[in-house]
């Protein structure tokens, strides 16, 4: 015997191995293993080869390379006996899958084997086929597999049909070959064949769609009878489980008549009988019959309707519910929620038991619950559902508490009846978890707290004493600290009280300690210092006697180090020195923000009218239950098919906050370079004249869609004028928002920035192009040039299509156009619009390639073109 | 359709890994290790099922072993709990009170079962 072999059996290599102590003992062992099994194979040692495969594999198993067995496994397969045999097949399965190309070599020997005396082999060969065939092998071996569907043992039968099922998957359009063979499988007696008929059958309805329909005539009766059989069938020892004779004949039946009946009004027809007996007539008190119930509920779900079959499906989901096990409930909630598209109504029944899932200890059944909740939410329920909710927030975990905010602020922003609920139950939200209130949210309060004018001494009142009682959650302060500001006179005066409120007395000083404390806080961050320091100014603006004190807290921040706060503190420091005349007019109540526009904004729906005077189109609506905005949209999305102004909530709204400090990413404003802006900034405060005509300031007006968006400091400072910053210049535009009343500046149509001179870019025989252009001003480097093509010829032009390239340092994004056909001699023409975005703005211009396409009288006209008389500065 | 079934032990060992979906070396370690840390961490409270990747896992622990299937989303999860148990089942009669040395020292017969 070779010294190298291994003499060891399976059993006392895996002994070894389990007796190591470290990993790199293990290690070891393995290698020498691994060595001697290396010599054995180069010596073609006959003997031992299916141990040696063995070892192979279970070193496989351990995660070790074994790359190197892979011919052996070949070799064993081809050798003639049925144990090395079966060790190849299985190192074939384990160490092999489809992707590898020496599967191509086992081809021939499995169908050897497939053809082979021995029924056993047959059924190895079958195996390894259904669990690793590839495209190929699926093809080349279809026909064997075909004909073993009909072989007498009903084991090699149930494997063959195995085998079918991955060949299907993998060669879908062999389908039809096996479509008749199963058609007899399926009236098999034996539960081995009929479970993998069943299954081949339902894989073949997926795959192919004829295979649908024959079943569908063909089969469903056959199928309902033996559906009725296996029910009424009496206890069976050999295929029982839990007291139920085969549930898993029972699940796969229930499976394919939902294939067959999806769609189809008669085999629906024919199937209610027996749905509505097994579903009645299961039991539940184990597992397996909770499975066949499942399997029931969701054919009843899938199939044509059938209202008195649906019924019985949720209260059989609602007797799930109840249960204590926690996977039915979670398989009970996963149901309903696919349950409600269909018949909402009888969920709601079950709306207590939900909520209590909401507070289950598993986190997958609180998430569940929950989303199910926020489906359920309608109009009549929104109020204690709320509270239910909202009081379970203060309970609830850290991680579950974001998603339970973000679920409740959208269910109050959709849902709420009238304002004054809004704006409690929102108040009581952010006392709880404010931290985890997203931005727009609160944007979105503060919008409909402006709105509501007869609200805004409750709401100013209410925060006030909010803030009293929990002052840590950021986004309560900032929202309180911006009502006090607006509306602090009414907080101190009491006016506006309702029937609902106790009488607080609150002294202007009172006020301001608690926007000093916001400001002196610790944990404040940038937005509320900054949004505190804003509030202050127009403290001391309502509140003249305080107006010495706050003046020592803002000039405190004289200092900082921030430019933001240092910048406010100066600037408001000065006005509220030098400049009290104007102060009053400058911090004026805001005007009410349009609501309307802003829904519109967050739903994206429309680009709104370009509203340009001033305090316009203010609806109120009370009461608004705005189903159609999306909520929680982000505002600051501006959608890519708006490249006109339009009106954009979210951005202005955190002008007025002042609490934009991002340097926009996008403007959609009209205003201009920075200069002009300072120009109209020194201007408008030598008061009376009018800001500088020359296109470049945007429309002071809020509500105004033009509006730029740079980063919104609100500068007054004119002292320091002519130094003033880009940032700072930008913000006198900004400013201009907040001057609304004040400034004479007639509004200005929306402008689109300096004019560049339009260009004939291509012109032929019959046909003329002509771009028009337009910038954004904060976004130089993006032009968006609107195309006309002109048909210069006498013949129409239909199928017309626009192409362009451009160069690798240009981005460029074509709409669709206004049409495709263009009718003779200019009658009409095609409009196109493009967006081009330069990176390499102020040093290479834009360049273009064209190529137009069109049919004239049916005959292909193509046109190609360069342009190369860009505007220099696009 | 199940993607895969494993049995691992508390400490993370693959006692048995069968794959109907094909998948690199690399690959299949790493989803051995996520899909023990998954089920190791889970209260016994908690529901038998876990959503991994985009798919689900169902997982049964029987003494020291967990029994992973992993199926797709919209599979019908009691019943593969029903399948587990019928291995277990099979596996016990096969080895007559089977435990999980036999698992190991048999693990080429147990290969050929699922």
């Amino acid at each position: 015997m070779n010294p190298f072999s291994s003499g060891t059996r399976l059993r006392d290599m895996i002994r070894a191995i389990r007796a190591c102590k470290t990993a790199a003992e293990e290690r070891a062992v393995v290698r020498k293993e691994c060595a001697a099994i290396r010599a054995a194979i180069n010596e073609n040692d006959q003997d031992y080869r299916h141990r040696n495969l063995a070892k192979l594999m279970f070193i496989h198993m351990l995660g070790y390379p074994t790359h190197f067995g892979q011919m052996e496994c070949l070799k064993l397969i081809a050798s003639p006996g049925f144990p090395e045999k079966r060790i190849g097949y299985l190192g074939l399965m384990l160490l092999l899958d489809e992707r590898q190309e020496v599967l191509m070599l086992v081809t021939n020997s499995v169908k050897q084997d497939l053809n082979h005396t021995n029924q056993y082999i047959v059924g190895l060969a079958l195996c390894a086929l259904g669990n690793i065939c590839s495209a190929e092998m699926a093809r080349d071996l279809a026909p064997e597999v075909e004909r073993l569907l009909q072989f007498r043992d009903p084991n090699i039968r149930k494997k063959a049909a195995l085998c079918s099922i991955r060949i299907i998957k993998k060669v879908p359009d062999l389908a039809e070959n096996f479509i008749n063979p199963v058609a007899a499988l399926l009236k098999e007696k034996h539960h081995g064949v009929l479970i993998t008929g069943i299954q081949l059958c339902t894989d073949l309805c997926k795959v192919s769609p004829e295979a649908l329909e024959y079943f569908r005539k063909k089969c469903t009766d056959g199928l309902v009878r033996t559906l009725r059989d296996l029910v009424n069938s009496p206890y069976a020892p050999e295929y029982d489980i839990a007291g139920i004779t085969d549930p898993f004949l029972h699940i796969r039946l229930l499976k394919l008549l939902r294939v067959l009946g999806q769609g189809d009004a008669d085999a629906s027809d024919a199937m209610n009988d027996i749905l509505a007996q097994v579903a009645t007539k299961t039991e539940s008190n184990k597992n397996a019959g909770n499975a066949i119930l499942y399997e029931c509920v969701e054919t009843i779900m899938s199939i044509e309707d059938n209202g008195g079959l649906r019924v019985l499906a949720i209260n059989i989901l609602g007797r799930f519910l109840s249960n204590r096990d926690n996977n039915i409930r979670y398989v009970a909630l996963n149901m309903l929620m696919r349950a409600i598209t269909v018949d909402a109504q009888a969920v709601q029944r079950h709306r207590a038991t939900i909520l209590e899932c909401v507070k289950d200890s598993d986190a997958s059944i609180r998430k569940r619950a929950l989303e199910l909740v926020y489906l359920l939410v309608n109009e009549s329920n929104v109020k204690p559902l709320t509270k239910e909710l909202v009081d379970y927030l203060e309970v609830s975990d850290q991680d579950f508490k974001g998603d339970l905010t973000a679920k409740i602020c959208s269910i109050i922003e959709k849902f709420s009846p009238e304002k004054i609920w809004y704006i409690d139950q929102m108040l009581k939200v952010l006392t709880e978890a404010g931290n985890f209130v997203k931005d727009e949210v609160w944007h979105a309060l503060v919008v409909v707290i402006s709105n509501a004018s007869d609200l805004h001494g409750y709401t100013v009142r209410a925060l006030f004493r909010a803030l009293q009682t929990t002052a840590e959650q950021e986004s309560l302060v900032r929202v309180a600290v911006w009502c006090i500001g607006e509306y602090g006179d009414l907080l101190v005066n009491n006016a506006g009280m309702l029937n609902v409120e106790d009488p607080i007395t609150v002294t202007e000083s009172d006020a301001v300690d608690v926007v000093e404390s916001a400001i002196k806080r610790h944990a404040s961050d940038l937005t509320t210092k900054s949004m505190a320091l804003i509030a202050l100014l127009k403290l001391s603006s309502r509140f003249p006697s305080c107006s010495g004190r706050i003046k020592d807290i803002v000039v405190q921040h004289k200092g900082s180090l921030v430019l933001e706060l240092q910048q406010r503190s100066l600037e408001f420091n000065s006005i509220i020195e030098k400049h009290q005349n104007i102060r009053s007019a400058l911090v004026e109540r805001m005007p009410v923000l349009d609501e309307a526009s802003f829904g519109g904004r967050r739903a994206s729906s429309l680009p709104n009218t370009v509203s340009t005077s001033n305090g316009t189109a203010v609806k109120l609506p009370n009461g608004v239950a705005k189903s159609s905005a999306a909520p929680l949209v982000d505002l600051l999305d501006l959608s890519d098919d708006v490249p006109a102004p339009s009106s954009s909530g979210g951005d202005f709204l955190q002008d007025l906050l002042g609490v934009d400090l991002a340097p926009a990413t996008q403007s959609e404003g009209t205003s201009q370079a920075p200069k002009a802006g300072t120009d109209v900034l020194l201007d408008l405060l030598s008061i009376g004249s009018n800001p500088a005509q020359d296109n470049s300031v945007s429309t002071p007006d809020i509500l105004s869609s033009a509006q730029d968006h740079k980063p919104a400091i609100a500068s007054l400072d004119v002292l320091a004028a002519p130094s003033l910053t880009q940032a700072s210049s930008s913000t006198a535009s900004n400013m201009m928002d907040l001057l609304d009343g004040f400034a004479p500046a007639p509004p200005k149509p929306a402008n689109n920035g300096p004019a560049y001179p339009s260009i004939v870019a291509f012109e032929s025989s019959s046909l003329r192009l002509t771009f028009n252009f337009s910038k954004q001003p904060g976004n130089p480097q993006t032009t968006t040039i609107s195309g006309t093509f002109t048909n210069l010829s006498s013949n129409v032009f239909t199928d017309f299509v626009f192409q362009a390239a451009v160069p690798k340092f240009l981005q460029l994004h074509l709409d669709p156009a206004s049409g495709n056909s263009l009718p003779a001699s200019g009658n009409g023409t095609i409009t196109q619009s493009l967006k081009v975005t330069n990176s390499q703005h102020g040093k290479k211009p834009l360049v273009m390639r064209l190529r137009i396409a069109y049919k004239v009288d049916g005959k292909d006209v193509l046109e190609e073109g360069q342009i190369n008389n860009f505007p220099r500065d696009l | 359709m199940i993607r895969f079934i494993l049995l691992q032990n508390r400490q993370g060992k693959t006692r048995l890994a069968k794959y109907y979906v094909p998948l690199e070396d690399s690959e299949k370690h790493k989803v051995e290790y996520e899909v023990h840390r998954l089920v190791v961490n889970r209260d016994p409270k908690f529901t038998n099922f876990v959503e991994f990747r985009t798919h689900k896992v169902i997982y049964r622990r029987y003494a020291g072993l967990f029994f992973s299937l992993c199926v797709d989303i919209t599979d019908n999860e009691l019943a593969y709990l029903e399948c587990i148990h019928l291995f277990v089942e099979i596996l016990d009669h096969f080895f007559s009170n089977v435990c999980e040395l036999d698992l190991v020292f048999n693990f080429h017969k147990v290969l050929v079962l699922p």
